[in-house]
């Protein structure tokens, strides 16, 4: 910097002391000075005022705004804590952490603050560890200077010179390997004038995960190597765990509210498409651009990047937030949600208005097997053959496509039909599950099963009762025939306890 | 509680006999050619193992407290602070009293120096990374089990594990060498651990001025997939010789008739 511009720069740092007492409107000269100009502008001088102890949080919270009007000098407490958490249901993991957490504590400063940096790594630790902050200017983010063995401290100090929101993890060797356990967390510098206020901040990160079990494979699971090198990841997840913001334990917010995500990935290796169903992004602000992008639908969040995204609600009910590379949402975890409460809005979204029969290739002559038994039911000459004929082109219609042609399921996912021991327990519960769907844990075979199934309210009985005739005749299943009649005396009768959910 | 301290006091006086009664064990190692992850050129080339013999287990707790009881001055309300951090022996019921479950326990809580001087003690040093990395690149049957990934994997276990649970004692399976702990127990002092990594930042490994950080110790590692031996040496480069911690042990290397001293 020209000595002019220091002497201009600390004029200007002295002006922000006067508009703190004054209070005073207009753009500050920090404003004027700052936008997208970098890091040579990012230096408004010394420290003023006492050390401030930064505010630090564990996910999904984000520390409130600085309201700082001068640089401060911030004091950053970080400790190191290793720990066996669980990464799914009936899974454990050795995470390695910043703050006890996965991401690790949020950190919120101002442009212009000398953050002395404290990192302490647990005595009950294992392992020396160290952080490079992505906001630090200087070798290795801070790196270098803070590595530190179990039971020890280091200290460092940086100026937060550029604005914008940085990832910061671990750089101990071998890197990869303390990056896939889970070191990595988000650093916000906020520009002098602090970012627009909003009704709800959140603290939202990707990370991919390798453990030598399979996906949801039970018990401790420990890290696997061959799979990070070969960037596999068995699981791909929103804070470190499946189920860290489902469920209870959902982002919340009500309708006609502005909501801002701080999203970052840690890796250590897939690129994030991240995503909200449901929902465009009014603003995306990559790392610390000063351009946002507006109207965005998916947004790219780099492995070692992050974003702040901003949306306003308009109507009420639940928004899935996935990688939209979409099997990690559906298959790895990579899957969270907003609960959006409030009253309807008709008039931006109706909810479902028509629910018709369509046909389609059903009013073919490939369903003629279908249309002979409705006139042999019709007639009272229905046979077992006919039933189980009909059955099976109504099957490929409605019911391979999860559970397949060859009622073999997929593996994981959608539970096998053919030779399975909870048809033979209660041949006639496949009525019931056609009927209401099933929702949650099931054991076929000897594997659990946890999805869903909705209910196919659109069969008739005739229909339930030949799909179900069909699948009892069928790969080693125990045989039998279902009549209508029986399909419409379960459809009449109450719904069970356990099965009855939403 | 003053007769528990009694209890203890009572043990400080049978560990003393115990130690006097016991010289440590050490076994003999032939030495030899060795693909060490820290070549000798700084490529591949093997390195030269000289014949050693080296101790059979980790030091324990009665055999540090043994010790300490001769030569007071490695006592933790004696120690210079140089020699030792704050947390020196800091597990330890008093300056000259340990409990009784932690008798056969590896001593922690040690400095380099401190470890350096219990074995000179025994006519001994501690051993260098790489006798410490010739012997411990053995499994119960083989020479050298590194290739084998299930080597590998029972050392990770280990890793993966935080040490917020009681150490168990020494003598666990002896490797084909006969020697003990090498593995799963606790991490080990040794002599030259200050200069295997070439920096604190482990990413600029090819940094022409890495010279800077550990002169002519500097060198870089073949094996980068061996990240298990990298993970030690990553450990033992976070340390300085005053350095205490909860899972820093030792053991010593006899130093044999063709070494001088």
């Amino acid at each position: 910097m020209k000595p002019a511009m220091r002497l201009f720069s600390s004029l200007a740092a002295m002006s922000f002391a006067f508009t703190l007492a004054g209070c005073g409107g207009g753009i500050s000269g920090a404003q004027a000075m700052t936008s997208a100009e970098g890091s040579q502008h990012g230096d408004f001088g010394p420290p003023q005022g006492e050390p401030i102890h930064a505010v630090l949080t564990s996910p999904p919270h984000v520390p409130p705004p600085t309201h700082r009007k001068a640089p401060a000098k911030v004091i950053v407490d970080l400790e190191v804590i290793e720990k066996e958490m669980p990464i799914s249901e009936g899974v454990t993991y050795t995470f390695w952490t910043f703050g006890g957490t996965v991401p690790g504590s949020f950190i919120r400063i101002r442009q212009g603050d000398t953050v002395e940096f404290h990192l302490k790594n647990n005595p009950n630790n294992k392992m020396p560890h160290n952080i490079d902050l992505h906001g630090v200017t200087g070798p290795g983010g801070g790196a270098a200077s803070s590595f530190t063995a179990p039971g020890h401290e280091s200290q460092f100090t940086f100026k937060a010179l550029n604005q914008g929101i940085y990832v910061y993890h671990c750089a101990t060797a071998p890197v990869g390997m303390h990056v896939a356990n889970g070191m990595y967390g988000l650093i916000l510098i906020e520009p002098p004038e602090g970012l627009p206020a909003v009704d709800h901040e959140y603290y939202v990160m990707q990370g991919d995960f390798y453990t030598t079990g399979k996906y949801r494979e039970k018990g401790a699971q420990p890290f696997d190597m061959e799979k990070a090198i070969d960037e596999k990841p068995t699981y791909v997840l929103f804070n470190g765990a499946e189920g860290a913001l489902t469920g209870d334990k959902a982002l919340s917010a009500k309708t006609n509210e502005t909501v801002r995500l701080f999203v970052g990935n840690g890796g250590p290796n897939l690129v994030s498409s991240f995503h909200v169903i449901g929902e465009i992004f009014d603003r995306v602000q990559q790392e610390g651009g000063t351009h946002p992008q507006e109207n965005v639908q998916t947004t790219l969040i780099p492995a070692g990047g992050a974003a702040i995204v901003q949306f306003h609600t308009e109507v009420p009910g639940s928004y899935v937030l996935v990688d939209h590379s979409i099997f990690r949402a559906f298959n790895k975890g990579a899957l969270a949600i907003l609960k959006v409460d409030g009253a309807e809005n008709k008039a931006i979204y109706s909810g479902k208005e028509v629910d018709s029969v369509y046909l389609g290739d059903r009013a073919g002559p490939n369903l003629a097997a279908v249309s002979h038994a409705t006139s042999a039911a019709a007639s009272g000459k229905l046979t077992k053959e006919d039933q189980v004929k009909a059955g099976a082109q109504l099957f490929s219609g409605t019911c391979s496509v999860c559970h397949q042609a060859n009622g073999a399921g997929l593996a994981g996912v959608f539970p096998p039909l053919a030779k399975s021991d909870l048809i033979a327990a209660d041949p006639k519960r496949p009525i019931q599950i056609l009927l209401r769907g099933l929702n949650g844990k099931v054991t076929v075979n000897g594997k659990d099963y946890n999805s869903v199934m909705p209910p196919m309210s659109q069969l008739n009985d005739d229909e339930v009762a030949n799909i179900v005739t069909y699948v009892l005749n069928s790969w080693d299943n125990p045989g039998g025939q279902v009549t209508a009649e029986e399909v419409a005396k379960v459809r009449a009768a109450p719904a069970p306890a356990p099965a009855a959910g939403h | 509680m003053p007769w528990l301290r009694l209890l203890g006091n009572l043990w400080l006086v049978l560990a003393i006999g115990a130690g006097h009664a016991v010289a440590a064990d050490y076994k003999q190692i032939a030495g030899g050619h060795f693909a060490s992850v820290l070549p000798a050129d700084e490529k591949a080339a093997d390195m030269q193992v000289a014949p050693y013999e080296l101790r059979v287990t980790p030091v324990s707790n009665a055999e540090f407290l043994a010790f300490v009881t001769k030569s007071t001055e490695w006592q933790r309300d004696r120690i210079a602070r140089v020699f030792a951090d704050a947390q020196y022996l800091s597990h330890w019921i008093t300056s000259d009293g340990i409990d009784r479950a932690q008798r056969d326990q590896p001593v922690t809580h040690v400095s380099w120096f401190a470890a350096q001087a219990f074995c000179e003690s025994e006519g001994a040093r501690l051993p260098t990374w790489l006798e410490w990395e010739f012997a411990a690149a053995a499994d119960t049957a083989r020479k050298d089990a590194r290739a084998d990934p299930a080597w590998r994997e029972q050392i990770l276990s280990w890793y993966s594990r935080p040490s917020n649970s009681a150490l168990a004692a020494v003598g666990g399976p002896a490797n084909v060498y006969g020697i003990r702990d090498l593995h799963g127990l606790v991490w080990e002092w040794v002599d030259d651990f200050n200069a295997l990594l070439v920096s604190t930042d482990s990413r600029d490994q090819n940094d022409p001025d890495r010279l800077k950080f550990c002169g002519a110790g500097a060198m870089s590692l073949r094996d980068l997939n061996n990240y298990a031996v990298l993970m030690r040496i990553a450990m033992l480069s976070s340390l300085k010789a005053a350095d205490t911690t909860a899972n820093v042990g030792f053991r010593c290397t006899k130093i044999g008739a063709g070494e001088k001293s």
